[in-house]
């Protein structure tokens, strides 16, 4: 095994890169799970954790039923071992995003070098100084000794000589950041999980809103807000087109629903001048630049709304932030088969069968949408996710016949 | 209304009648800071409105975005009616309502190198109303005879052409109203005493016009002056100055420092802020001898509030639109800017001016960048 070379970046948790150990473990090995269990409940004791929902809803993913109900869904059809060293390179404007992306190198057996980004967020603290003070527990040395943290500036120089030692890459960042990164040249057997850049929509069903008691309502709107507005419409699982399946009755359920959801922002949600500013700006420019705007609506500057009298194909290159969505009726799901390429990665629903919905996209062989999911889940993230079996795709099968 | 016919309005420039809303005679006649703020409402947005039309018939993507916002003809009968536009769409769109044979100027912006820039275009009888108007506001600050003229920047600005930058613009478009038009800084932004010194002995006596970027000033004037301990004697100077509070904000300075500061270092007793931006050269917002900015009859600021665009009411924060009479070429009689600000009062100024009166207090604040992507950035 090539040794791992040093390297000028800085160690937030664990030792120095040279002495970490390889040898991978199965996946849901015990040391993990005891490791994963004792940082969800040291996360949910912290303090601070009460001021970053985000950190909550990590150590809640962590916990040891949690983990249990994943290690079943897993199976046992194969023997498995972790691949050996997985780099992540995590992105720098979603907080926790490096800890799931660490549990996921860890669940499936790997060591993992992850590179945490550096953009003053109090969660990566957070979550690094309880790591530290566990790989500090000799109960746990042996995923210590497995495991670095680490922060420098962008090198491909650095990214290239840990490339070269990795057997498995998590590139988190959108496209340019993948395809940069897939320039360098890595181990022959890397496996790289690439995360590209993403859409993905919502499908309302009119009936079904209209029908909505005011509770079922409520938790509706809340669930819109956390897919949308927790990460500004900016997360590759955010919706930016809402689809409302029932024509007949769609302008009602819109004047039930938008009102609602503004309301509940005039509450919950710090508009910033600035976005108030970019989503208008963003509408005069949808005018000049989508033909298919037929009319637009503004609930002050909370919601914005653009009207499509027809869905474009090229839909998906038309996006909202901060609260800016696109909106089409239709009575015929079938209606994405028109649309929806590659890119489409999460449609959140209400209202909607969602199994017949998966039943469609695979009848149809539609070449996007890997997740549908209710609306309210759009950014929990999982050992599935983007399409892939992330544990599953992070070790490698001892095959015997 | 059709681009051509806009054109007719030079007849009217003596004040001559014309049935035309968009002549601008009656404009240039009349006493900038004459009207109370409910009689221009009404005259203004005669005008807008006039304008409103002209550029929806004239710019197809100005229509498309009144259709999409969907704002009618009717019920614009308050300048708080009449449709804005971001001010940033200008940076992203080339926005005219002249065919592109007709221009005859182009404005940019002056981003700090990175930032895309604003593209106005201007043709000649939009240029020409700009210095009409921007003449009229001039005499009546400056008074009808032109004056000996210290600017307060290098000569190297201008000679450094990237199109009209808007700090080159600036400097030109003052130095109409100036004579014996000098540099006060060589080209390295140096202080140039034997420069000044000649020619504060030339003009010994007179009254003089000095004209510049307001951080300039403090940076490379009055720190300079400072810093070698000299003080001029230009007690008789007027200082015009805009450009924008931001750097001297990051060093407190404000308004009162930076008049009492000029004051120690050149005797200047009256020092005038100006308000106004490459979008809508011409009609700027001067500031009277009690340190409010004024709209004068051509222009207009309405505060809006960020978080649901209505008006807001006088000393309320919001972001500033600013209107303007003068925009022909190019749909921008009404922008809302990225400036906050708020009305101070209206016709009740102890200056005497009537109208609007307001303050600047700086840019909105830029937000975090959250999302999945930019992971590989620079920082770390």
């Amino acid at each position: 095994m090539k040794p791992v070379p040093d390297l000028p970046v800085t160690l937030r948790v664990g030792g120095p890169l040279r002495t970490i150990e390889r040898r991978p473990l199965p996946p849901y090995a015990p040391e993990v799970l005891a490791f994963l269990t004792a940082l969800s409940k040291r996360l949910l004791t912290a303090p601070q954790t009460r001021l970053h929902p985000d950190i909550a809803a990590f150590a809640y993913w962590c916990r040891p039923a949690n983990l249990a109900r994943l290690q079943r869904a897993f199976g046992a059809a194969h023997a498995r071992l972790g691949r050996g060293l997985a780099l992540h390179i995590a992105p720098a404007n979603v907080p926790v995003n490096f800890a799931f992306s660490f549990a996921f190198g860890l669940l499936a057996g790997n060591a993992n070098i992850v590179r945490i980004p550096d953009a003053g967020h109090p969660q990566a603290e957070v979550i690094c100084d309880a790591l530290a003070a566990l790989f500090a527990d000799p109960a746990h040395r042996r995923v210590a000794a497995m495991n670095r943290l680490i922060r420098y500036p962008r090198s491909d120089a650095i990214t290239g000589s840990l490339s070269q030692i990795a057997q498995a890459r998590l590139l988190w960042g959108g496209d340019e950041t993948v395809s940069r990164l897939r320039a360098l040249p890595v181990h022959p057997r890397c496996v790289d999980i690439a995360f590209a850049d993403r859409y993905s929509f919502c499908i309302l069903d009119a009936d079904a809103v209209l029908e909505a008691s005011d509770t079922v309502l409520a938790s509706l709107v809340k669930g819109f807000y956390d897919d949308v507005f927790l990460l500004d419409q900016n997360a590759c699982s955010s919706p930016h087109l809402v689809l409302w399946q029932g024509t007949a009755k769609a302008k009602a359920a819109q004047a039930r629903f938008w009102p609602a959801m503004t309301a509940y922002l005039e509450k919950s949600y710090a508009l910033a001048p600035v976005h108030a500013v970019d989503k208008f700006v963003h509408l005069c420019a949808t005018a000049i630049a989508l033909p298919e705007a037929a009319a637009s609506q503004r609930h002050d500057n909370f919601v914005y709304r653009v009207v499509l009298d027809r869905l474009p194909a090229d839909i998906e290159r038309h996006r909202g932030r901060n609260g800016f969505f696109y909106e089409h009726a239709t009575d015929d799901l079938t209606c994405l088969a028109g649309i929806v390429e590659e890119r489409y990665q999460t449609v959140t629903t209400f209202g909607i069968d969602r199994d017949a919905l998966v039943q469609s996209i695979i009848a149809q062989g539609l070449s996007g949408i890997d997740r549908v999911v209710p609306v309210g889940k759009a950014l929990d993230i999982g050992v599935i996710w983007d399409g892939y079996d992330l544990i599953g795709e992070l070790s490698r099968i001892v095959h015997t016949a | 209304m059709t681009a051509h016919a806009l054109t007719d309005t030079n007849a009217a420039e003596d004040g001559a009648a014309d049935p035309s809303p968009l002549a601008i005679g009656p404009w240039l006649a009349a006493d900038p800071y004459g009207m109370t703020a409910a009689e221009k409402d009404a005259a203004l947005s005669a005008v807008l409105r006039a304008l409103t039309q002209h550029h929806r018939a004239a710019c197809p993507d100005y229509a498309r975005i009144l259709d999409l916002l969907g704002t009618g003809e009717n019920g614009m009968t308050h300048l708080a009616d009449v449709p804005f536009l971001p001010v940033r769409l200008f940076k992203a769109f080339d926005l005219l309502s002249v065919p592109r044979d007709e221009v005859f100027k182009t404005m940019t912006s002056s981003g700090t190198s990175g930032q895309s820039v604003s593209r106005i275009y201007l043709d000649r009888e939009t240029a020409a109303l700009q210095g009409k108007v921007l003449a009229r506001l001039m005499g009546d600050l400056l008074g009808p005879k032109r004056l000996p003229m210290l600017v307060i920047d290098s000569p190297a600005v201008l000679r450094d052409r990237n199109a009209f930058s808007a700090r080159g613009a600036g400097i030109l478009g003052f130095s109409l109203f100036g004579k014996d038009v000098t540099y006060a800084l060589d080209d390295e932004m140096r202080l140039n005493l034997p420069a000044i010194e000649a020619f504060l002995a030339r003009h010994a006596g007179e009254r003089i016009f000095l004209f510049g970027f307001t951080f300039m000033i403090w940076q490379h004037f009055h720190r300079a002056l400072e810093a070698s301990g000299i003080r001029l004697p230009i007690d008789n100077g007027i200082l015009l100055h805009g450009g924008g509070w931001k750097k001297l904000q990051d060093e407190a300075v404000d308004n009162a420092e930076f008049r009492a500061a000029l004051g120690r270092s050149t005797g200047i007793s009256r020092v005038v802020n100006y308000y106004g931006m490459v979008e809508q050269t011409g009609s700027i917002f001067l500031e009277c001898e009690h340190g409010h900015l004024h709209a004068p009859i051509q222009a207009e600021v309405i505060i809006r509030d960020p978080l649901t665009f209505r008006c807001m009411e006088v000393g309320e924060t919001g972001l500033i639109e600013v209107l303007s009479l003068l925009p022909r070429s190019y749909p921008g009689h009404a922008l809302l800017t990225e400036d906050l600000g708020r009305i101070e009062g209206v016709d009740d100024c102890p200056c005497g001016r009537h109208g609007t009166y307001f303050s600047v207090a700086g840019r909105i604040a830029k937000a975090e960048v959250r999302g999945c992507s930019d992971t590989y950035e620079a920082r770390s």
